[in-house]
């Protein structure tokens, strides 16, 4: 049998990847279909763009501090907070994340591995208890607060915050900045940085002009791999943030739980054409302004 | 390394490993507090073993992970093998794209449009609820995939393609070939691939949420459950073996992918 120069796939081949085909499409795509097409219907499966118009002009009043009410757009704010704390909470992953990839790329291959496995450890501990275990750290009367007193200060009220929210965020979404930023640098050739140095270019202008640019798609990946699932992540806020913050997640699970499938089908597709057109962005961004015009 | 840096990295796991560390610590404290030690205690570790709910909670976790996992690496095993030979262009780009999705969607909208589907055709056939156990291991099956193919793909790429060219020359069956030359090379990458499989299934909890019938609660779902009320140690006690037990996988997985870059390095020094 020859099968080099063939412009074909042989038979083989195409058989072994056609049960892989099939479920793609009847799993990935169809499913992503019925996203929309419940989206656009009523619970009689007729046509409506009424689940979209709802999303962007439902109203509800918000009791303000000092008992005025406002009204406001109930979930063009929802997406507007959970957009505010994903992007709050891509940058301090970032600015946290860069130093720590640059310090592993430096380090003696041995110690890169055991870093490397030791940021990915809590990875492994289920996300929900990893949640709760941060609440019953930061609550009022919990071990940091407990410490606090004992030096006679606080109590620090964190929890019920925005700042919480953040902050379990950034640390359940940490390792997917660090880890595609860390693999950019480390394969990075010195050399370049040698030359840089040679050409008269001071440290700072090194990390500015030649490690930098060359990490952004490191730095891209990561912004990814973070932001896409704080924004649509919907235990975090429930818990850390006392149920205060309620976020777009929480609103497709407000909607799953009350079985308004079409208006969560609604809410979900809303979020995937604005991820994708931000993906996009993204993507016509760095190419344009990173990599100069080409 | 500088010491400004050593400093910055013991921050950083000082942040990473603390809700680790009071988990640990207080799944073996005596008393009920999460936050105040009172005595050294396995209770908690008693009590679980003692709660029958958990117990099947964990026992549908380990057949669903168990089931998922043999059904993705076989089927992902396969793709990698076809997709690695595709002559096609937009063939190879329609596959690499569909593999990409489960991996980039964000995991609420994964779990939302399969359980959409599900109902939808649950309907179709008048029954009153859809969600079973068969409709989570299709949503499991659906984004391990992807990552099985992510771990074979490269070996079979840094495999030499003579080999089962040659084998089929001296009268080898292409099936032959495969399980005799092509298989053996690639095993590291299905099996890390499976353990892979198998530790993202485990820990799934948004899509397995969406996609659960009432009659089949997982792990995860069960600790969604839970925390929803008072949490005792006794949860803490369970994160704690889990995480032993995935850990104990992960390092399985390290030590075949070393051994396996291992032998690569020698048999180029060999060349």
């Amino acid at each position: 049998m020859k099968s080099s120069g063939a412009s074909r796939t042989p038979v083989t081949y195409r058989a072994a990847l056609a049960p892989y085909s099939v479920w793609s499409v009847l799993f990935v795509l169809v499913p992503l279909i019925f996203v929309a097409f419940y989206a656009f219907t009523d619970n009689d499966f007729a046509f409506t763009t009424e689940n979209i118009t709802r999303f962007f002009t439902a109203k509800s009043n918000i009791v303000g501090e000092d008992g005025s009410t406002t009204e406001v757009r109930t979930y063009v704010l929802i997406f507007m907070r959970s957009l505010k704390l994903a992007v709050i909470s891509t940058l301090v992953c970032l600015f946290m994340g860069y130093p720590m990839a640059y310090i592993m790329a430096r380090a003696k291959e041995k110690t890169q591995k055991t870093m490397m496995t030791l940021i990915m450890i809590p990875m492994w501990m289920n996300f929900l208890i990893r949640t709760y275990a941060w609440m019953t750290i930061l609550q009022d009367t919990g071990i940091i607060n407990g410490l606090l007193g004992k030096i006679g200060l606080g109590p620090l009220h964190v929890i019920g915050t925005e700042t919480a929210v953040i902050l379990g965020m950034v640390y359940d979404y940490f390792p997917y900045m660090v880890l595609p930023i860390y693999s950019i640098l480390a394969k990075m050739d010195l050399k370049l940085l040698e030359a840089a140095r040679d050409l008269g270019c001071g440290s700072l202008s090194v990390l500015r002009r030649v490690i930098l640019p060359l990490s952004m798609p490191g730095v891209i990946s990561g912004v990814t791999m973070v932001l896409i699932p704080s924004i649509s992540t919907f235990y975090i806020s429930q818990k850390l943030g006392n149920g205060k913050f309620f976020l777009i997640g929480d609103a497709i699970e407000g909607q799953y739980i009350a079985n308004n499938l079409h208006f969560a089908a609604a809410i979900a597709f809303i979020l995937m054409v604005i991820l994708l057109a931000a993906m996009a962005l993204l993507k016509y961004v760095t190419a344009r302004f990173v990599y100069g015009g080409d | 390394m500088k010491l400004s840096a050593k400093i910055y990295s013991a921050i950083i796991f000082c942040f990473l490993f603390a809700p680790i560390a009071v988990l640990l610590v207080f799944s073996f404290n005596e008393a009920k507090s999460l936050s105040v030690f009172s005595d050294f205690s396995v209770k908690w570790y008693v009590e679980l073993f003692r709660d029958r709910n958990t117990l099947a909670a964990l026992k549908n976790t380990l057949v669903l992970a168990a089931s998922a996992t043999a059904i993705s690496t076989l089927l992902g095993t396969f793709a990698a093998v076809g997709i690695n030979r595709l002559r096609s262009r937009w063939y190879r780009a329609a596959m690499n794209t569909v593999t990409d999705i489960p991996m980039v969607n964000p995991d609420i909208i994964t779990g939302i449009s399969l359980m959409l589907m599900f109902v939808f055709i649950g309907r179709l056939f008048g029954a009153s609820t859809s969600l079973n156990f068969g409709t989570m291991l299709i949503a499991h099956v659906t984004f391990c995939t992807p990552y099985v193919i992510l771990q074979v793909l490269p070996k079979l790429q840094q495999m030499d393609n003579a080999l089962p060219e040659a084998a089929m020359d001296l009268g080898c069956t292409p099936l032959g070939a495969f399980f005799k030359v092509e298989l053996p090379e690639i095993l590291p990458g299905i099996i890390t691939g499976a353990i892979m499989a198998f530790t993202l299934s485990l820990d799934d909890f948004v899509i397995s949420y969406f996609t659960a019938g009432t009659g089949f609660e997982t792990l995860p779902i069960r600790i969604y459950a839970m925390t929803k009320k008072t949490v005792t140690p006794k949860m803490y006690a369970l994160a704690t073996i889990i995480f032993f037990v995935t850990l104990t996988l992960l390092l399985i997985s390290n030590v075949v992918d070393n051994e396996d870059s291992r032998k690569l390095k020698e048999r180029k020094k060999k060349k």
